[in-house]
């Protein structure tokens, strides 16, 4: 093969040869603080607006400037939304990666370059279009200053001609992206997209096979990043004390949520917050004000990722012997310390159900995208005042942090409720009450709010062993009464919390089990197995912990389950392990993702292939 | 002609809300006999009972150690929450934050504060939560054993005779330098003391810093101890002579031109504070600060009320936090309406 020629004819004239439709992934590589950003989601929104389902996914560097960053837009006709490991379509912007990524790319990609690079030396197998960035921007933007970041919006206007993307859906995704509140600059950056469209028009030759072509497949969807969706769940969930401590990938989902509470939680008659956010000093401090606030009868809850649940390790023991409610949204990432920390991973899975020192287990919602990171905002809540105990929603920095296509949410259709606490009235009748005391076999205690007007109303909440009457004792029995009857209260959760995803198919041998993110993979997955293997499988996906009897049906049905899942040792699984008889245990079957990358497709369908011996 | 009129039946004394001082009393304690914080838990039941404070408008908390053991001898009628080792800051602020009607009154050590704690004790001083927080200091981790604790002085000894080689932390200082908006210091033997000053953070509106000396009788009340009760006896050197008067026995009385400096604290209560050997201005900050490096660097124990700031804004102020506490708020004024949502899809489509 020859190195493609670039001749400075019109693009029409040169129409490729076998044409993919809606199908491929296109890579932007940049550096970091560049404002790549803007022109990638503008590249993702105009995709989305021709009616084409998309995801957009950020690998970025901990760094605020300067190392390199990746951003992978995937088109589907399928729909299928994971990320996809070839790379179709590369828009090479940063001098740094540029020769790595050309070269990692597979026979017959296309590459859109910054000129000098002489990328098209590299390769002769890929469709090369050289574009002179620095020649292109300097007249459309005549602020210096600002070049480095209208540059890449050239590209837009590049890709999107070369792909077909309608110019009109391009301005339209740029203006939405500004806002009202920035015309200016987004007029300053429709003149570069332009720019990168007439230079294409006039010197590039099209010869790559990748086209976009209308759907109907996004109407009335929205895009929206898992945290966003978290935060605003959490606003429509009621919440009143929100604390954190910043740590990626969670940061944004509490940021949003101020935005969004300034917005909507000013009470219309007082003219006051119903809220109070308070930024804390370290973790342990921002767990320690949620179980606070939540004794005190707050909806209350934090965000933060592995080594906050690390930090909030002892609190949350307290909390689960105390029994406060609290929300605690766990954006997981590769860990710790200075570990991936922008990387993604399903990686505190097993740490979590069991955290803190004793006998613990914590119940777990776990969102696979972000319209359920709305609704389990709201259900977190519920459950955690209805058992009274910390409740951690299990989000991870691909949903957290990536844009993602999404159903629009529901509002929420039950109303809120507060548990079982008691009313200073509820004590006048019933003359006093022993807070720890299981009268309706179910596990759960009644509790009073302090502040309550009742000279009956208080408790003494402790760690330390107590008898039902929340009494100081250190006797074996009171102490082996109240370790059975959490052990119950857990027990009594399975028939509350969210029930698994399943699709059983009544021609499968094999089942394969995932949770939260790897569910796009997974369904992805299965249709590789179904049209490349003619293997077909079951589908369950777990949607919390403590498990539901799904799971185990799930399990007696199947011959050998794949369980899916986002880190090195198999945590889920082992999770299972810890309550599944030895005949279902020896049904399991492990695949596992742990590059740090959100898992594809391909990995999941290689892993089934190789143990199943295809 | 005498008739015998039977004398009427003995009424129990009580407050001005109507209650005993039993209502005000906790569990017996477990504490060793001669505890200062013993003294330090009685002085609470007094004051909340003199000051009319319905006891379930109080909720106590505590770390761990010793003094976080307290909240369980005082007011039983009040809710109470022993948390985890230097985290009362945390609990309480939260608590606070739920329900800022509530009356917060944090008892913690010196170990709990000063060492595993001292990061949260800093912040809470910073955002001036409004609650009582004392700090029953006796130099030792006591519920260990006698080790020293980070507010144990150079050179004061443990009780096998090793002497202590760090410089202490002084709580009062950094309650000062971090925005505490009163800050007390006081020995738990002089019972009057500690009373007035305890009176003083219940009728203020923002963080009451209460240091009290309490000594441990068991580990550290020997002749190389400075927390001692005879050291203390020794060295304890009073700003002021307090007096307290509650905003609801406002009782006027002539005052001689330049002996007493008068706070009105929040309440409408007023601090009277009769001059000694100087003339302290409990409101200046520097001068505060500087009252107490002088004092530290001559081996004397300033105790009294050492700064106040009536008005400052706490925490709750700083969050423009309403009349009604969050945690009773109704759906109504807590879940936006559906329409909000709709047109939020709206703009994400």
């Amino acid at each position: 093969m020859s190195t493609i020629e670039i001749s400075p004819s019109p693009a029409d004239e040169g129409i490729a040869q076998q044409q993919v439709v809606n199908d491929f992934s296109i890579q932007v590589a940049t550096v970091n603080g560049s404002g790549s950003q803007t022109a990638n989601l503008v590249l993702m929104r105009s995709i989305f607006q021709m009616g084409i389902p998309v995801s957009g996914k950020n690998l970025f560097p901990s760094n605020i400037q300067g190392l390199p960053t990746w951003f992978t837009i995937r088109a589907s006709k399928h729909g299928y939304t994971a990320r996809k490991k070839e790379i179709d379509f590369l828009v090479a912007m940063n001098t740094e990666t540029a020769n790595e990524d050309v070269m990692n790319l597979e026979s017959g990609a296309a590459v859109v370059y910054d000129e000098p690079l002489k990328l098209n030396q590299l390769r002769s197998d890929l469709h090369f279009y050289p574009v002179p960035f620095d020649k292109l921007v300097a007249p459309v933007c005549p602020q210096p200053k600002l070049r480095k970041l209208v540059r890449n919006m050239i590209y837009d206007g590049v890709v999107g001609r070369l792909l077909g993307i309608d110019l009109e859906e391009i301005r339209k995704a740029l203006f939405k992206q500004f806002g009202a509140r920035k015309v200016k600059a987004a007029e300053l950056n429709w003149g570069a997209v332009l720019a990168g469209a007439e230079f294409t028009d006039k010197n590039l030759r099209k010869s790559d096979p990748c086209r976009v072509e209308r759907m109907n497949a996004t109407a009335g969807k929205i895009i929206i990043d898992g945290n966003a969706a978290s935060a605003l769940g959490a606003v429509f969930a009621g919440v009143t004390v929100v604390t954190w401590y910043p740590i990626t990938p969670s940061s944004s989902l509490v940021e949003t949520m101020i935005d969004y509470l300034r917005r909507l939680r000013i009470d219309k008659e007082t003219g006051k917050p119903t809220y109070a956010v308070v930024q804390a000093e370290d973790e342990l401090a921002a767990v320690g004000m949620v179980i606070g606030a939540g004794w005190a009868g707050a909806r209350a809850m934090t965000a933060t990722a592995g080594p906050g649940i690390s930090l909030m390790s002892e609190f949350v023991g307290l909390g689960y012997y105390v029994e406060t409610p609290a929300v605690i949204v766990d954006v997981q990432r590769v860990g710790p310390s200075t570990g991936l920390p922008t990387r993604t991973q399903q990686g505190d899975m097993l740490a979590t159900a069991v955290l803190s020192h004793g006998d613990t287990r914590h119940p777990m919602l776990i969102p696979c995208n972000p319209k359920e990171c709305f609704s389990m905002a709201s259900e977190a809540f519920e459950l955690a005042e209805q058992f009274q105990t910390p409740v951690f929603i299990m989000s991870d920095l691909d949903l957290g942090m990536n844009n993602w296509m999404s159903d629009p949410f529901d509002y929420p259709t039950e109303p809120i409720c507060r548990g079982k606490v008691l009313s200073a009235e509820d004590l006048d009748r019933l003359g006093g009450f022993a807070r720890y005391k299981d009268v309706d076999g179910d596990g759960v205690g009644y509790r009073t709010l302090p502040g309550t007007r009742h000279p009956a109303a208080a408790y003494f909440a402790r760690g330390s062993g107590h008898n039902e009457r929340a009494q100081y004792s250190e006797r074996p029995d009171d102490y082996v009464n109240n370790m059975d009857r959490l052990a119950r209260k857990f027990e009594t959760m399975r028939r509350f919390v969210p029930k698994p995803e399943t699709e059983i198919n009544e021609r499968a041998s094999i089942g394969v089990i995932c949770y939260g993110t790897s569910r796009e993979a997974t369904l992805e997955s299965r249709d590789q197995l179904r049209n490349e293997y003619g293997v077909e499988t079951s589908y369950q996906r777990l949607r919390s912990y403590p498990f539901t009897p799904e799971m185990t049906e799930f399990l007696e049905r199947h011959a050998r389950v794949y369980v899916i899942e986002q880190n090195r040792d198999a945590q889920m699984l082992q999770l299972m392990r810890m309550e599944l008889s030895p005949e279902l245990i020896g049904k399991l079957r492990s695949v596992r993702y742990y590059g740090g990358l959100p898992i594809d497709a391909r990995t999941i369908t290689d892993e089934i292939v190789l143990q199943e011996g295809l | 002609m005498s008739t015998t009129v039977a004398p009427p039946p003995k009424r129990p004394n009580v407050n001005r809300i109507g209650l005993e001082v039993a209502n005000y009393k906790g569990g017996k304690t477990t504490l060793c006999a001669g505890c200062g914080h013993n003294a330090i838990s009685q002085r609470i039941i007094e004051c909340f009972y003199e000051m009319g404070v319905a006891p379930w408008s109080v909720a106590k908390f505590s770390g761990i150690g010793c003094s976080s053991k307290s909240p369980a001898y005082f007011l039983n009628q009040a809710h109470g929450f022993n948390g985890v080792h230097g985290r009362a800051p945390a609990l309480s602020t939260g608590a606070v934050l739920a329900n800022h009607h509530m009356i917060g009154i944090v008892t913690s050590g010196d170990g709990d504060t000063a060492s595993i704690g001292l990061g949260n004790f800093m912040h809470m001083l910073r955002r001036n939560v409004p609650m009582i927080y004392i700090i029953e200091n006796n130099g030792v981790y006591g519920l260990t054993k006698g080790q020293f604790s980070a507010t144990a002085d150079l050179g004061s000894t443990l009780k096998s005779g090793a002497p202590n080689d760090l410089p202490p932390i002084d709580c009062c200082l950094m309650a000062i330098e971090m925005g505490a908006s009163l800050v007390a210091r006081s020995f738990s033997g002089d019972k009057d003391q500690v009373g007035k000053v305890l009176k003083a953070a219940i009728a203020h509106r923002g963080l009451s810093l209460l240091d009290i000396i309490s000594p441990c009788t068991t580990f550290n009340d020997h002749e190389g101890s400075t927390k001692s009760y005879a050291y203390m006896k020794e060295h304890d050197l009073p700003l002021h002579e307090l007096d307290f008067v509650p905003f609801f026995e406002d009782i006027q009385v002539e005052i001689p031109e330049g002996a007493l400096r008068e706070v009105e604290l929040h309440d409408g209560s007023k601090l009277r504070l009769k001059k000694l050997d100087r003339d302290y201005d409990p409101t200046d900050k520097f001068g505060a600060m500087g009252a107490i490096h002088e004092s530290n660097a001559k081996g004397e124990v300033l105790t009294g009320i050492i700064y106040v700031e009536a008005a400052k804004k706490t925490f709750a102020d700083m969050l423009n936090l309403g009349d009604e506490p969050l945690a009773t708020l109704p759906e109504s004024r807590t879940r936006p309406p559906r329409e909000a949502l709709e047109q939020i899809m709206e703009e994400l489509r």
